[in-house]
């Protein structure tokens, strides 16, 4: 911002006007300036900025000469209110020695950006570029600049924003421009609502890029977990309050239940505890918290692929219809007539089932007379049931 | 400039190859480093407005479900209720969060415990997932017993049990969907002689010895294994009838 110096907005004899764009804000460097609302003008040799009416007066205003400029880049804001929008940001070569006094003698960044209560109007960025690649202030008997230095001569070209220089310049303002956004965004709720998608998208490829370097997020399998229950979001909870009745409200839920947690079922081999199932609705539900007691109503309501089944030993859990005792006892029979006769530990190998299990299935077929047993001081064994034939 | 050649080139060559990767991960450093602090911002942030705004989030469908999304790509767990004048009572959703976020951790470590965890680690790992602030880190264990007794109603699937001295087990998995007994009958089917000891298996399987013994345990408890105790100075050693030398061929 040093690079500016007060001038009367006049033309001087070879200069000629380009452009112009309203309500145009100065940054130094990343920081706000008092200079906004403003009026930039453009010409063959310098840049004006004036608060509204000055440059049409004449008066005295800020003024940075062109040849000050050695590149051009854009930068991509997004404000809660006004959505995304582009700032133009000029980097500024060094100080040349006989600049006027200006706005501010001393700053540290090397460039400033321009910014538009609604983005800067295209075709005012494109004169810009077209001025600065033209470079008409080097032409000799330029007579813009009071300032007029030996070391014109030497100006470095301006340099397309390309190369190393030009990847970390715009990974720079890339993160600069997100920082500011979060920044934003989380000053208050009613900020934060405004911009949650941009948010959530943003959260998204923080992760995924922190994933592909970690391979997780976290280190911690809880944090890891949690988070893939969570991604599992149930868009539109069901809630006791949209319904009069209670069999209503479980049997609704009893389907919601159903539809999220089938696939995981199916995962974890079609049987699973209810105390998984609580944890795994409610974190799929998020904020709307599910009562046990409401849990436990709502899987009495199951019915269809999904039932709440209670072993002897009091444990439940909810089970594919797949688990179901009849099926699963023919299925037993079958590996029993196969094998001519089982254990309970073979049949838990063969099923890869849990031992207490594969005893339930087995008295479940011997039940239903499909097997029947052998009681030896080598165990229990179970036999085909011939006697039923 | 006219290019050189031979092997002063190709040094240059290379020598230029070799900067550009390092400069290459060098961004790529740098960028990874920004990206772990803005995942920093953005858990603070969301930790601080899961306190803070629990019932505004609530209110708003539409950003109920956003904050969700930021909450699972961040890790953060949008369940923060404090414990609060309700939940003396038992009202209020403090026991209910945390009954869910207790059956996470058990489920989170399932692989390694087993479905057996006790109490003291159990809330160390739940207090580190809950987050950094301290509202998270109040948690007790009595908490826990409580928030556990509210899973009661689900059977005997998810138990809480002391062991003495103040101490509890936790049990996640109901004994009809644990493995634990089947994998040990697998390590004892690959014995020639049909038995195993609790050092055998600590070491086959990788389990803690606590793990091991209740698993062993419950296998004799069913009648699957019998105990022998040659004398009282060496481990006792579990034999399985059902893998007697000889027993298939029969």
């Amino acid at each position: 911002m040093n690079r500016f110096e007060y001038q009367q907005a006049k033309l001087a004899e070879d200069e000629q006007f380009v452009s112009k764009d309203k309500a145009i804000k100065l940054y130094d460097g990343d920081e706000k300036t008092a200079y906004e609302d403003g009026e930039v003008v453009l010409t063959t040799h310098r840049l004006f900025w004036g608060r509204p009416g000055e440059i049409a007066r004449g008066s005295t205003t800020l003024c940075l000469q062109l040849q000050y400029i050695v590149g051009l880049d854009e930068e991509v804001a997004s404000s809660f209110v006004f959505g995304k929008k582009k700032r133009l940001i000029l980097n500024l070569r060094p100080l040349l020695p006989g600049k006027l006094p200006g706005p501010m003698e001393n700053s540290t960044a090397h460039f400033v950006k321009l910014s538009g209560r609604h983005g800067l109007d295209p075709a005012f960025m494109q004169a810009i570029r077209g001025t600065l690649e033209a470079r008409i202030w080097l032409i000799p008997g330029d007579a813009s600049g009071s300032n007029a230095s030996p070391s014109r001569e030497n100006a470095p070209r301006i340099q397309l924003r390309t190369g190393i220089g030009g990847i970390e310049r715009a990974i720079e303002a890339k993160q600069k421009a997100t920082d500011d956004s979060i920044a934003i965004a989380f000053q208050d709720l009613k900020a934060l609502m405004a911009m949650a998608q941009d948010m959530v998208s943003i959260s998204k490829s923080i992760s995924s890029k922190i994933r592909e370097r970690k391979g997780e997020i976290s280190e911690d399998e809880t944090v890891q977990f949690k988070s893939y229950l969570m991604s599992m979001g149930i868009d539109d909870p069901v809630t006791r309050e949209s319904f009069t009745s209670n069999t209503e409200y479980f049997k609704s839920l009893a389907r919601q239940i159903c539809e999220m947690i089938l696939d995981p079922m199916e995962e974890a081999g079609g049987m699973m505890s209810l105390a998984d199932v609580y944890c795994r609705v409610n974190r799929a539900r998020g904020l709307e918290l599910l009562s046990p007691e409401d849990l436990l109503n709502a899987c009495k309501f199951l019915d269809g692929p999904i039932k709440l089944r209670t072993f002897p030993s009091g444990a439940m859990v909810l089970q594919l219809e797949s688990q179901d005792e009849e099926i699963i006892a023919k299925e037993v029979g079958e590996k029993v007539e196969e094998a001519k006769s089982l254990s309970v530990e073979d049949l838990a190998k063969i099923l890869g089932i849990s031992i207490l299990l594969s005893k339930e299935h087995l008295l479940a077929a011997e039940r239903l007379g499909i097997v029947c047993r052998d009681e030896s001081i080598e165990g229990l064994r179970f036999y085909p049931n011939l006697f039923l034939r | 400039m006219r290019r050189r050649a031979g092997l002063g080139a190709i040094q240059q060559q290379q020598l230029e190859t070799q900067k550009y990767k390092d400069k290459g991960s060098l961004i790529e450093d740098s960028q990874f480093v920004q990206m772990t602090k803005h995942m920093e911002i953005f858990r603070e942030k969301l930790e601080e407005f899961a306190v803070k705004h629990k019932q505004d989030i609530r209110k708003n469908a539409q950003f109920r479900r956003q904050f969700q999304e930021m909450c699972a790509a961040i890790g953060v767990d949008p369940l923060a209720s404090g414990k609060g004048f309700w939940s003396v009572l038992g009202m209020g959703d403090f026991y209910y969060e945390l009954g869910v976020q207790v059956v996470e951790v058990c489920l989170a470590s399932n692989p390694s415990t087993g479905g057996i965890m006790e109490l003291s680690e159990l809330r160390r790992k739940l207090i580190a997932a809950r987050g950094q602030k301290s509202i998270h880190q109040e948690i007790t264990e009595d908490d826990i017993l409580i928030a556990a007794k509210k899973l009661k109603i689900f059977g005997n699937g998810f138990v809480v049990y002391p062991v003495g001295k103040g101490k509890y087990m936790v049990q996640s998995i109901p004994g009809e969907l644990s493995r634990e007994e089947s994998s040990i009958l697998g390590v004892a089917s690959n014995q020639e002689q049909g038995s195993v000891t609790v050092d055998l298996l600590m070491k086959q399987l990788g389990w803690t010895e606590f793990r091991t013994q209740q698993a062993i345990d419950k296998i004799v408890g069913e009648g699957l294994a019998w105990v022998d105790c040659p004398d009282s100075n060496s481990a006792p050693t579990y034999w399985f009838p059902s893998l007697f030398p000889g027993r298939k061929d029969t």
